[in-house]
């Protein structure tokens, strides 16, 4: 019986031998291996507009939420599976470098992008595509019905009016969260005034979400009043008509970008590159800005319909390199700080 | 060691020297059963129990530095001498995870990013590496630095191996309490759950209530659903925006409220068998006995109606309690700021990418799962049989009032059972809730969500119908082995260990275990990380003990003498098991497959760290819509995993009532 198998295994092995052999004669084009974070709803599009200009390299997007990616990433650290890396957070990308899992490569027309979207090593690890802006989503419906009024800055979300109608997402899980509580810091003082804000504020969260979408969802919902997230998700949520408002606090607002870059090791390095190329040209900047309404390219941006314009001028400066080398101590501190809402209780 | 325990024990019966041969290929057969079990199971763990003794620490001896203020290069010193000299940091403050950061500045109180001074730092050894700004350095060379350079440097840890992680874990308060959290839920869970389904299962046997049947039908339902469906459900109910959360009184669903009321839906029908099985085997006599000597009906009911369920309702317990302290979904849905162990893992590994903390967390979820399990197991060996071939069976008097208090009782518990699965799939169908309330179907509309889409509930079918299928053969083939093996006694009760060890290990520790044992590089079958096979095989390894035991149940009723007749007779063992025991048992082989089916669909736990882009499946699908904010979706989704269970469980009834016309009309009834 058992030699039968083999046999027949044998006979099979052949077979799909001689069967990729014919597959890799016949189809000329490459298997690139994407990993992304980018919107689901998106992902499509983005391959469609690279194959126009590249058909002859196939995108196999693996897509997951920003954590799982990055903790696939460094999970398969010594047994990479991936070519490439576009649209994942700035953070994460800073983290991969530091594990020396990116093959640093400087991009044709990389000069033509804003500096803060480069890596500013001689030869960039890698290379930023567009930037999510952290702001808050306001149910007017909600907010009416427990006379709130709408906050202009972060400290109004200090008032007690606002007390337990206010939901932002756990910066140990989520990277809005994380973007939230880093520019805080580099806001109110690292050392002591943005953890002073946050010990206030921390009194008013009804709750800690997962994840950063999540806040915006359930003020969209009605769920909860407020919810501090990003301003993309905001404007999906109106344009599907939930009564929200997306405000851009006075102080300025946090922001991370999402950037790209090559797996050190990839046996498909040319095509690598040549994605890496196309994914700062002005084309797909283009394709970014349908969405995210600050790109990585000066002048290419149009507003994006229900985006706040004062979304651009209340960037802060942020020190992803402060951020990235701290975030260690940052999250144990909050951690320890916050991490036991229920024990209020 | 094994096959020398293994030839002794089987030399010493030489009296039947004619069925050793057959013998010999079944203990062959127990062998890969048991090597199976090993390598899905024992080394996986195996591998996470070392990677929670992985640690991370700065290694300061690796680590020189000269400074020169302006009067030329001072001497060599390491890090750790001048930690030593200024007192700066204690042995536990220098322990982290992987992405640790440790500013070398720290080491020199008088720094000054506007000083003069400049610094030289290199690494004695290559195998640690320090960064400079998001540069990597990890060379032997001197670096020079300016002082304002200097303050961007940050060293980074290196591996070694110790406790300091599980010290790590018992000083962060946060982590801790969860803990205590899990246990006042899964105690408290465990009260309610197994009160509420003693009174449910009393009234099914000892009433003469109508709709019984329903009842039993309506009580299964939450085996169908995935775990987290009940919290959704709640959200709907007792959310801000809740349809009925006045009955709330002002209190947040979100937290231990929600994850109790959502802990007794899905674990309800769980204690239900198992009492329901204690309460069926009373002996009639007893309670004419009690009626003889006029005890009241309450008197009877504590000296004999309980005594006789009491290690029904201790092994419901522990099961229920088992259920609620490895659950995840439930408590990640609706737990709000509520920390629980199975959650903690999540968040560990995936939240902040820290393998060792998760590798940790769930070390310490073992524990009180293995003794939970290792308690019900010493309890169930103490039980003797209470059925004796006098037995007569109890039959319940129609008596009206009882009847009918145990029809409302009943009535209350089936009402909230479909109460919440009708919400879910009235919140599925509602365009947005609660500014839109017109129907739609836009919430299956699964492409544009998170989860990966209609596929994910395509694999998750596969994979059920993969699970049931290799699972079963597997099961059985293992079960009928080492039933009917003669001698081999050391690797029998060895296989029987491994066999009942799925059911102490909770699904994410096992999942977890799988990464680090099947993302090896150095492992030859990493092949299968990231596939649908993996899967098929963390969820048999997942459910093997309850199918183990229904498939060894279905064999003991199986006299032994078959097997001798057979070998008096010459005939090979395959031959009886493919003619003889494989068609009589094909009752208990079905209900194997339509359990393996239906855990696998919902099961969350033991797939959520495995599946990969392509093999998604739908009820991780439903946690990761709900997570993304997508409640409507994953309620609609949830549904879906629902309907098909059902779907499965009717083909299962129809396929099994033909088997039995069959293979089993010499039962004769």
């Amino acid at each position: 019986m058992f030699t039968k198998l083999i046999k027949k295994s044998g006979v099979m092995t052949c077979v799909a031998g001689a069967l990729m052999l014919v597959m890799s004669q016949s189809a000329l084009a490459v298997d690139l291996t994407v990993y992304t974070a980018v919107e689901a709803e998106d992902l499509a599009r983005y391959a469609e507009t690279f194959n126009k200009d590249h058909p002859d390299i196939n995108i196999k997007w693996v897509r997951d939420s920003t954590g799982i990616v990055t903790a696939k990433l460094l999970a398969e650290k010594n047994n990479p599976q991936a070519d490439v890396i576009w649209g994942l957070a700035g953070t994460s990308l800073l983290l991969m470098k530091s594990e020396g899992m990116l093959e640093p490569y400087k991009p044709k027309g990389v000069e033509l992008l804003d500096p803060k979207f480069v890596d500013q090593s001689p030869v960039p690890s890698w290379t930023g595509m567009d930037a999510w802006v952290a702001a808050v989503c306001y149910n007017t419906v909600e907010a009416a019905k427990h006379n709130l009024k709408p906050p202009k800055t972060w400290t109004d979300l200090l008032k007690p009016m606002y007390k337990g109608h206010l939901i932002m997402p756990n910066p140990n899980s989520s990277g809005t969260g994380f973007l939230d509580v880093s520019s805080w810091l580099q806001m109110f003082g690292k050392e002591q005034g943005g953890w002073d804000y946050m010990d206030r504020l921390h009194k008013n969260i009804a709750r800690y979400t997962h994840s950063g979408s999540k806040p915006c969802k359930l003020a969209a919902a009605g769920e909860i009043p407020i919810g501090i997230s990003f301003a993309f998700r905001g404007a999906r949520s109106k344009a599907k008509g939930a009564p929200i408002e997306i405000i851009v606090p006075e102080e300025g607002v946090g922001w991370e970008m999402e950037a790209s870059g090559i797996i050190a090791g990839t046996p498909n390095l040319k095509a690598a590159q040549t994605l890496i190329d196309w994914s700062i040209s002005k084309t797909a900047m283009e394709m970014y800005n349908t969405a995210y309404a600050v790109v990585g390219m000066p002048g290419v941006a149009k507003p994006v319909k229900y985006f706040p314009d004062t979304l651009l001028e209340r960037m802060i400066v942020n020190d992803f390199e402060w951020a990235a080398n701290n975030r260690k101590a940052i999250l144990a501190e909050w951690l320890k700080r916050y991490d036991s809402k229920s024990e209020a209780k | 060691m094994t096959e020398s325990a293994t030839i002794a024990a089987g030399a010493a019966p030489l009296i039947k020297p004619r069925t050793s041969k057959d013998d010999r290929v079944m203990v062959g057969f127990i062998l890969v059963i048991c090597l199976y079990l090993l390598i899905t199971l024992a080394f996986p763990l195996y591998a996470m129990l070392s990677k929670s003794f992985s640690t991370y620490a700065f290694d300061l001896t690796n680590f020189e530095f000269q400074v020169n203020t302006g009067d030329g290069w001072s001497e060599t010193f390491n890090a750790a001498e001048q930690n030593e000299k200024i007192q700066k940091f204690k042995p536990e403050d220098l322990v982290t995870s992987s992405d640790g950061r440790l500013a070398p500045t720290e080491f020199f109180p008088e720094f000054s990013f506007r000083s003069p001074t400049l610094y030289k730092l290199r690494q004695v050894r290559g195998d640690t590496s320090f960064l400079f700004g998001t540069e990597r350095v990890d060379d032997t060379d001197w670096h020079e630095y300016s002082s304002n350079d200097f303050r961007r440097i940050v060293i980074r840890p290196s591996g070694a191996t110790g406790l300091d992680n599980f010290r790590t874990y018992f000083s962060t308060p946060a982590l801790f309490r969860s803990i205590e959290n899990s246990l006042f839920i899964s105690i408290l869970s465990t009260i309610i759950t197994v009160s509420l389904a003693f009174w449910f299962a009393y009234a099914l046997n000892r009433s003469r209530m109508r709709f019984k049947g329903l009842f039993r039908l309506i009580a299964m339902i939450p085996i169908l659903v995935p775990s987290l469906l009940p919290g959704i459900a709640l959200v709907y109910l007792f959310g801000n925006q809740g349809m009925i959360k006045g009955l709330l009184f002002g209190e947040s669903i979100y937290g231990p409220i929600g994850i109790v009321m959502g802990s007794v839906f899905f674990t309800f029908p769980h204690a239900l068998i198992i009492i329901t099985t204690a309460l069926a085997i009373s002996d009639g006599r007893l309670y004419e006995a009690a009626t003889a000597l006029r005890a009241s009906r309450w008197r009877t009911f504590w000296t004999v109606t309980i005594p006789g369920a009491r290690y029904g309702l201790i092994s419901a317990a522990f099961v229920v309690f088992n259920l609620v302290i490895t659950d995840f979904g439930l408590p990640k849905v609706i737990g709000g700021q509520y920390n629980m162990l199975a959650v903690d893992i999540y968040k560990q590994v995936i939240g902040q990418q820290n393998f060792e903390m998760g590798a940790v967390v769930s070390v310490v979820l073992l524990v009180p799962a293995l003794l939970a399990f290792g308690i019900d197991r010493y309890v169930q060996k103490k039980q003797v049989a209470q059925l004796s071939a006098r037995s007569v069976p109890y039959v319940p008097k129609p008596h009206k009032q009882f009847d009918r208090i145990c029809l409302g009782y009943c009535s209350l518990i089936a009402i909230f059972i479909v109460g919440l699965i009708a919400v879910c799939q009235y919140a599925a169908l509602i365009k947005f809730w609660p500014y839109n309330l017109s129907f739609s179907l836009d919430n299956y509309n699964f492409k544009v969500m998170d989860g990966g889409g209609w596929d994910s509930y395509t694999n998750s079918i596969q994979l059920g119908l993969y699970t049931a299928l290799a699972g079963t053969v597997i099961v059985f083939i293992g079960a009928y082995m080492v039933e009917k093996t003669n001698g081999f006694f050391a690797t029998r009760s060895s296989f029987q260990f491994l066999a009942m060890m799925p059911m102490a290990i909770p699904g994410m520790v096992l999942g977890l275990a799988y990464i680090f044992f099947f993302n090896n590089p150095d492992n030859p079958l990493n092949t299968i990380y990231g596939t649908l096979l993996i899967m098929v095989i963390c969820t048999v390894t997942h459910f093997y003990t309850v199918s183990h035991l229904t498939a060894v149940t279905a064999l003991k009723q199986m006299d032994r003498e078959f097997e001798s007749v057979a070998a008096s007779l010459k005939q090979p063992f395959h031959k009886l098991f493919s003619k003889v025991t494989v068609p009589v048992c094909l009752p208990s082989i079905l209900d194997i497959s339509i359990y393996l089916f239906v855990n696998a669909m919902t099961t969350v736990s033991a797939v959520i760290f495995l599946y990969s882009p392509d093999t998604t499946l739908a009820s991780v699908a439903v946690l990761n819509m709900d997570d993304a904010g997508d409640v409507a979706p994953a309620a609609a989704m949830g549904m879906m995993i629902f309907y098909t269970n059902v779907g499965a469980r009717l083909i299962h009834q129809f396929v099994s009532r033909n088997v039995v016309r069959r293979t089993q009309a010499w039962r004769g009834n």
